[in-house]
Parts: C-alpha cells; sequence; structure tokens
C-alpha cells in the first residue's frame, strides 16, 4: 500500500456530523411537519441557489478532510516509511498548484517575480522569469495577453458544456424537454423544471460555479490565477484549503455546545427551582465576561498546555488539529449560553401547554416528558441557532487569528492568510491579491451561509410564517 | 425605585464572585505558575533558578489558596487567590509584566478608547435607526428589498476588510487623515475621524436588518392602525409611534453595551495605533502578559453587569407601564 490513511480528530467529527444530518434528514422526511417546513426552504430560489454555493464548499471541505501520509521511496532492506506531512485528497487533487511553488510574490497571471532581481548574466536588476508561471510561453511574451484570452474562452466552453450535460442529464431524470426547460429559464420563466420555482436558481448557480471552476482549472494550468505570496505558494491553493478549516469552526463549534445547551435549558425550564437558579446563575456569570476576553483567557491557558506536553502528538498536523479543536471547544463554551436562554424560555411556555400536562396526568416520568414531549418542539430553535451561529463564526477565526488567538499559525485559514498578507500591504506597489482572495472567499461562503440560514429561519419560525 | 437598585446591586456581587473564580481557576489551576514560566522563559533557559525567579517577580511563589506557614489571617491572605484575584474587587490589579501598574494604564487609556467608541456608537445608532426607518416607510417595494440585499451582504463581509480596505482608500490612495497615530486635544480630530467611520460602517448591515425587523412587528399592531385610521400621514405614524413604542426592544439590546464602550475595539484600535483599552489588551494577548488579560476579563464582566442594570432602569423611563419589583 502506498498511502497511510491518517484519521484526524476533527475529520472524524466533521464524518459524525456530516452521517448525523444524513440520519436526521430522513427522520425527517417521515415527519410532516419538518418536511413542509423544508419543502417551503426548497422552494425559495435565493435559498436554493445559496445552497448550491455552500454545497460547493462542503464538497471542498470533505475532500479536504480525508488525510493519507504518502509513502516514502522504499530504501533497499528498510522496512517501509511513511512520511511525515500529512496531505488530503484535496492536496491530491491540487498538487500541481500545491507543488508549483515560485521564490515570493508574484501578481495574479503575470509571467515574472514581483520584485527586482540581480540577474547572473546581467548587471542590471530585472524581474525574474517566474519557474512555472506562463514558463510555457517561452520566449514569445507577446503572446501572453492572448494567451489568457484563449484560455478563458476554453474554460468557459468547458464549464459550460459541462453544465449541459448535467441540466441535459437532470432532463432526462425529470423527464422534460431540454430545449424548452432552457428556453423558459432564459425567459425567467417561474413555472420551469417540474414546478419548483427554484430549480431555475440552481441551474443558473451551477452555471456560475462551473464557469468559475472551467476558468479556474484552464487559467490554472499555466499560470498562478491568484498570484503567490512570500513564501511562493500559489494563492488560489491557500484560499482553497482555509475552506476547510472555516466550515469545521462553524459548524463544530454548535456542535459540541448544542448537548450542554439543550440539556441546561431544557432542566432549568422544566424543572425549574434551585436547578433553574443554578443553570441561570452559570450562564448569567459565563455569559458576562466579554466573548473575546474570555476566549482570549482560555486559548492563552490551552497553548500552555500544548507548550509544555509535546510528547502528546506525533506529528504536526496532528498538534494544529488538536489546537483547531481546541479553539472550537472554547468558542463552544462562550457561545452556548444564548441557545441555553432561549431553550429555556421556550421549555417554560411548553410545560403549561396541554399535552405536557396530559403526559403528566398519565404518569409519564419527568425525563420522559423531556425526551418525548419537550425535545422535539425545540428543534426548531436548535436548528436556527446552528445555521444562525454559522456565518458569524466564520467572520470570527479571521477576526480571532488576528488577534493571536485564532488557529494554529501554521493551519491553513483565512484568519491566517489575512494576518499575513497584512503586512504585505505596505509594500510599494501594494501586494493586495492574498487580501483580496482571502476576503472574496470568505465573502462567498458567508453570504451563502446568511442567505440559507435567513430561508431556514423564515421555514421553520412559527412566528415568521405566521 | 432605590430599593430596586440596591437590590440588583446585591445580585451583582455572587456574578461578580463566580467571574472571580473562574479567572482564577483558569489562570492559576488549570495551569500552575510554573507551567506558565516554563513557557513564558522558553525552552533553553528553563531552570529551576530561573522559574523560581519569575515566580517571585510576579507574586506567583505564593501558595494558591491555603498558606500554612503564615500566622493568624495571613493563612488566607498571603495567598495567589487573595492577592491576584481578591484585590481586583478593590480595584487593585497589580502590575504587568513591564512593571507599570495596571489600574493606573487602565485610567489613562480609557480617555482614547472612549473617544473612539462612544461617537460610533451614537452615530452607529443614528444612522442605523434613520435607514431602518426609511425602509420600512418604504416596506414591501423594490427600495425596501434591496436596502435588505445590501444589509446582508455587508453583513457577510469580514470586519477586516472594512478596517483595511478603508484604510487602504482614504489613508493611502487619497491622503485625506493619518494611516494611524493619537494625539492630543482638537489634534486628535484628524486621528479619530476615520476610524469612527469605519466603525459605523462596518456595523450598519446587521444593525439596520435588526431595527426593521423591530419596527416591521411594532407597525403590526393596533395602536398603528388607530393611527392611520385617523388620518394621520405615514411620516407621523413612522417617527412619532411606532419609534416611540419601539425603544423597549431597541433599549433591551443598546442600553447594555454603553458601558463597555470604555474598553474600546480590540480591532479598530490595533490597526490604528490608539494607545486604548483595546490595543492593550491586544498586545497584552500577543506578550502573553496574563495578569493585563486577566484585569481585562474582569474589568469587562463588571462593566457588563452595569449594562445589565442600566437597561433595567431604562426600561422605566422609556416606559411608564413597566414597574421595578
Amino acid at each position: 500500500m502506498s498511502i497511510q490513511p491518517v484519521l484526524l480528530w476533527s475529520d472524524v467529527l466533521l464524518f459524525v456530523l456530516m452521517a448525523s444530518i444524513g440520519g436526521l434528514s430522513l427522520w425527517a422526511r417521515r415527519q410532516d411537519a419538518l418536511r413542509a417546513a423544508w419543502a417551503r426552504v426548497a422552494r425559495n430560489p435565493v435559498a436554493m441557489s445559496a445552497a448550491t454555493v455552500l454545497a460547493a464548499f462542503v464538497l471542498i471541505g470533505l475532500l479536504d478532510s480525508v488525510h493519507y501520509r504518502a509513502r516514502l521511496p522504499a530504501q533497499p532492506g528498510a522496512e517501509t516509511r511513511y512520511s511525515v506531512e500529512v496531505n488530503s485528497a484535496l492536496d491530491a487533487v491540487l498538487a500541481d498548484l500545491r507543488q508549483r511553488a515560485e521564490k515570493t510574490y508574484s501578481a495574479p497571471l503575470a509571467t515574472h517575480l514581483f520584485a527586482k532581481e540581480a540577474l547572473e548574466n546581467s548587471a542590471q536588476r530585472e524581474f525574474p522569469r517566474l519557474k512555472f508561471g506562463g514558463a510555457h510561453l517561452g520566449a514569445d511574451l507577446a503572446a501572453h495577453e492572448f494567451d489568457i484570452a484563449v484560455r478563458v474562452s476554453r474554460g468557459c466552453a468547458a464549464g459550460m458544456l459541462l453544465w449541459l450535460l448535467m441540466a441535459s442529464l437532470w432532463c432526462r431524470l425529470a423527464d422534460l424537454e431540454l430545449i424548452a426547460t432552457l428556453k423558459q429559464l432564459r425567459e425567467g420563466n417561474q413555472g420551469s423544471g417540474a414546478g419548483n420555482p427554484a430549480t431555475g436558481a440552481v441551474f443558473v448557480t451551477l452555471l456560475g460555479i462551473l464557469l468559475l471552476l472551467g476558468i479556474a482549472i484552464s487559467l490554472g494550468g499555466g499560470y498562478h490565477v491568484f498570484g503567490t505570496d512570500k513564501v511562493g505558494q500559489d494563492v488560489l491553493y491557500l484560499s482553497l484549503k482555509s475552506i476547510r478549516t472555516g466550515l469545521l469552526i462553524g459548524t463544530l463549534t454548535t456542535l459540541v455546545m448544542l448537548p450542554l445547551a439543550v440539556l441546561l435549558g431544557i432542566l432549568a425550564g422544566y424543572v425549574g427551582g434551585w436547578v433553574d437558579d443554578l443553570i441561570q446563575y452559570l450562564y448569567t456569570t459565563l455569559s458576562s465576561i466579554p466573548g473575546v476576553l474570555l476566549i482570549a483567557a482560555a486559548v492563552l491557558m490551552m497553548q500552555v498546555i500544548i507548550d509544555t506536553h509535546p510528547d502528546w502528538f506525533a506529528t504536526s498536523a496532528e498538534r494544529a488539529d488538536a489546537r483547531l479543536l481546541a479553539l472550537c471547544l472554547i468558542l463552544g463554551m462562550t457561545s452556548w449560553t444564548g441557545v441555553a436562554r432561549l431553550l429555556r424560555g421556550e421549555t417554560l411556555k411548553l410545560r403549561e401547554l396541554e399535552f405536557v400536562q396530559a403526559a403528566q396526568a398519565f404518569g409519564v416520568g419527568r425525563f420522559a416528558i423531556m425526551r418525548r414531549h419537550i425535545l422535539p418542539n425545540l428543534m426548531h430553535i436548535v436548528l436556527i441557532a446552528l445555521v444562525m451561529d454559522f456565518s458569524g463564526l466564520v467572520l470570527a477565526e479571521a477576526v480571532l487569528s488576528y488577534v493571536g488567538v485564532g488557529v494554529d499559525p501554521s493551519t491553513i485559514s483565512f484568519g491566517t492568510m489575512i494576518n499575513t498578507a497584512r503586512m504585505e500591504l505596505a509594500r510599494e506597489p501594494m501586494v493586495w491579491w492574498s487580501l483580496v482572495a482571502a476576503f472574496a472567499f470568505m465573502f462567498a461562503l458567508v453570504l451563502a451561509a446568511n442567505l440559507f440560514a435567513d430561508a431556514v429561519r423564515d421555514a421553520f419560525d412559527p412566528r415568521s410564517s405566521a | 425605585m432605590l430599593a430596586y437598585i440596591i437590590r440588583r446591586l446585591l445580585y451583582a456581587i455572587p456574578i461578580l464572585i463566580g467571574v472571580n473564580l473562574l479567572t482564577f481557576a483558569l489562570f492559576f489551576v488549570v495551569n500552575t505558575p510554573d507551567d506558565m514560566a516554563r513557557m513564558q522563559l522558553g525552552v533553553k533557559r528553563v531552570t529551576p533558578e530561573a522559574i523560581q525567579k519569575w515566580k517571585v517577580e510576579r507574586g506567583y511563589d505564593k501558595p494558591l489558596v491555603w498558606n500554612a506557614a503564615a500566622a493568624g489571617s495571613a493563612t488566607l491572605t498571603d495567598t495567589i487567590f487573595f492577592s491576584k484575584s481578591v484585590r481586583m474587587f478593590a480595584g487593585d490589579f497589580g502590575r504587568a509584566d513591564d512593571g507599570r501598574d495596571i489600574s493606573r494604564e487602565i485610567g489613562s487609556r480609557m480617555g482614547p478608547s472612549l473617544a473612539i467608541a462612544l461617537p460610533t456608537f451614537v452615530l452607529g445608532l443614528f444612522v442605523a435607526i434613520s435607514f431602518a426607518l426609511l425602509l420600512v416607510f418604504f416596506r414591501a417595494t423594490t427600495l425596501d428589498f434591496a436596502g435588505v440585499v445590501l444589509c446582508v451582504a455587508m453583513m457577510s463581509i469580514s470586519g477586516l476588510f472594512y478596517i483595511i480596505g478603508g484604510q487602504w482608500l482614504v489613508s493611502k490612495v487619497w491622503h485625506l487623515v493619518p494611516i494611524s497615530g493619537y494625539g492630543g486635544g482638537l489634534d486628535a480630530a484628524k486621528f479619530l475621524i476615520l476610524p469612527v467611520i469605519i466603525g459605523v460602517f462596518g456595523g450598519i448591515g446587521s444593525s439596520t436588518r435588526w431595527y426593521r425587523t423591530i419596527f416591521l412587528e411594532e407597525i403590526t399592531r393596533d395602536y398603528v392602525r388607530t393611527a392611520r385610521a385617523k388620518g394621520l400621514p405615514e411620516r407621523v405614524v413612522l417617527f412619532r409611534h411606532v419609534l416611540r413604542n419601539a425603544m423597549i426592544p431597541i433599549l433591551t439590546g443598546v442600553v447594555v453595551v454603553i458601558p463597555s464602550l470604555f474598553m474600546g475595539s480590540l480591532l479598530t484600535e490595533s490597526f490604528f495605533g490608539i494607545p486604548g483599552l483595546g490595543s492593550y489588551t491586544i498586545d497584552a494577548i500577543n506578550a502573553q502578559d496574563f495578569a493585563v488579560v486577566r484585569s481585562m476579563v474582569f474589568i469587562g464582566s463588571v462593566l457588563y453587569i452595569a449594562g445589565l442594570l442600566l437597561t433595567d432602569i431604562s426600561y422605566t423611563l422609556a416606559d411608564p407601564r413597566v414597574r421595578l419589583q
């Protein structure tokens, strides 16, 4: 076997999360109320096009969560050894981008380095050629712009072709006439696509994603699409790698705090008395500490623990992963208070309703009532909290990394990208591309998440549908 | 009223004790002072003498909560818990790693923090409420829709982008104001104007959306229908009736942050080089100055609790129906 699979803790949790989402959606299909609410989301064009973008991000993140260690070239007589470097499936897909490192900064699509250097065979300082960016042009630099135009149109064509292929496949499955459907789509006919107004939006979004993908692949074959950073790494590669970190922080944080928030919120609301007082005291105390400061204090202490126990981690990837998880845990510990408070209030209301009192009259036990009658009626709040928190957490990661209490500096994330790129702004002329790339990717992810979260909230919140 | 305030103040005490115990546990129990010394001194210079010296310099060489060697009340007072945690209630935060008195440092840095945070807060409130009222005035039109879309888009942009982008555009390209720095007196205005504008701009998206939801909820009430039935113009309905009645939900979210304005803003202050409490905190985090971070956590929660109290009092001022029990 030429690779050794590596399962990082965050991978495990991410796959558990995916599996539980799958399981929950199977369960939700059988619940009429939930199915109706999700159907409302599915008919919302904005939400579905946001979901398409999110799905693309999740796909990249999942690819980046399959980790392995490659086998080192075999030494005769020695036992097989594996590289200390932990790579992911995404690294394998992007091997080209990862390995074609330049010496230092170069602008997007450039053929030359960004800074002048003294060349060997001339006395003057010149911009040296890039090792990979535009290397296929040879000496024919005049063809640079033409080459870019050709590659862009080729990428567009490929993306378009792929899209048509997918559209026709879908039409075949949905038993529709392809040409007629496309015509309807172009005319903005809301009735197109098997009666769901969102289908058109999904396909338009898909077209956009595929076009960008086609252009990126076709340009990326010969250039650094977003330029290179200080040590010559491709910025597009860094941006794609950052997605996993953002997704992990956005989802795992809520996941780790959810059991605690749900348990304490329901207990406080249903049991009441001194239990209620104690739990309220607990979350009032925690929430009275400003979030950033509590996180900073906790992260500082976590750094002390990690630094004084270097023997806990076999590879640096494992250490970075542990730090990422600890950050999720800390963020979760500081943010569960809001959800617990909401759940307590809602439980107080539910406790007085007839069906709960009927259950009490039948002699159903306390915990059975909480589990069977209260919890299912709180699920919409939990779901809304989950999707609403996501975008805020992705943004918070960047800020925390800037403050110095974010992810491990060796973890590629939007925060670390921005943090290193910030220093380069002072250069003249400015190195703007890694900053812009990080912000653009983050904007797309957060905007899609916000739009989707709004639609989910509108569909599930009983107050807003009234 | 007075009795109510006193009772609320008494409620605050157990919470502050809880915060104090929590920070004590976080900073001294999770990691022993020895661990912190080892981390700060680095791997190379760690000798038992160096660790001991580091601990003595900071007063961390005492027992945690119980000093068996001391006599009388000193068994409790000559400990880390008493000297580092209990004394915070008296406003004594000890010394930072550079030897300066933290309380004095905080006192001198509150001014610059407030000079940025207060105008940002007032201006932001004004802009967001006017913008939200405008959207509600044109509700269910294309303008409203475009406004909401703009808000969501602005919410989705990282706060760092506003700061970095604004600094680049205004200071580097247009050369309107200095990039960073701070001066005393009127001179400070030219350093403050950009951070304030950026702060207002960055907060508009989410707060406008929030106020718009509040106003839209308020506008379905009976008194609004009555006002319209009387023939009042929509302008009067919105500004005189809806705005006033929406005060309660607005106050809930707004008043609580007022005391925390003293803490300043971490990001803005460090980007613009303003010597306030926000940049003090960031510097302390980067230098791993545990004493300063611990003090800021404590002050932050004191201010937050003060904010909660102010919120309750402001209800009675805004709405005579609310009676404090």
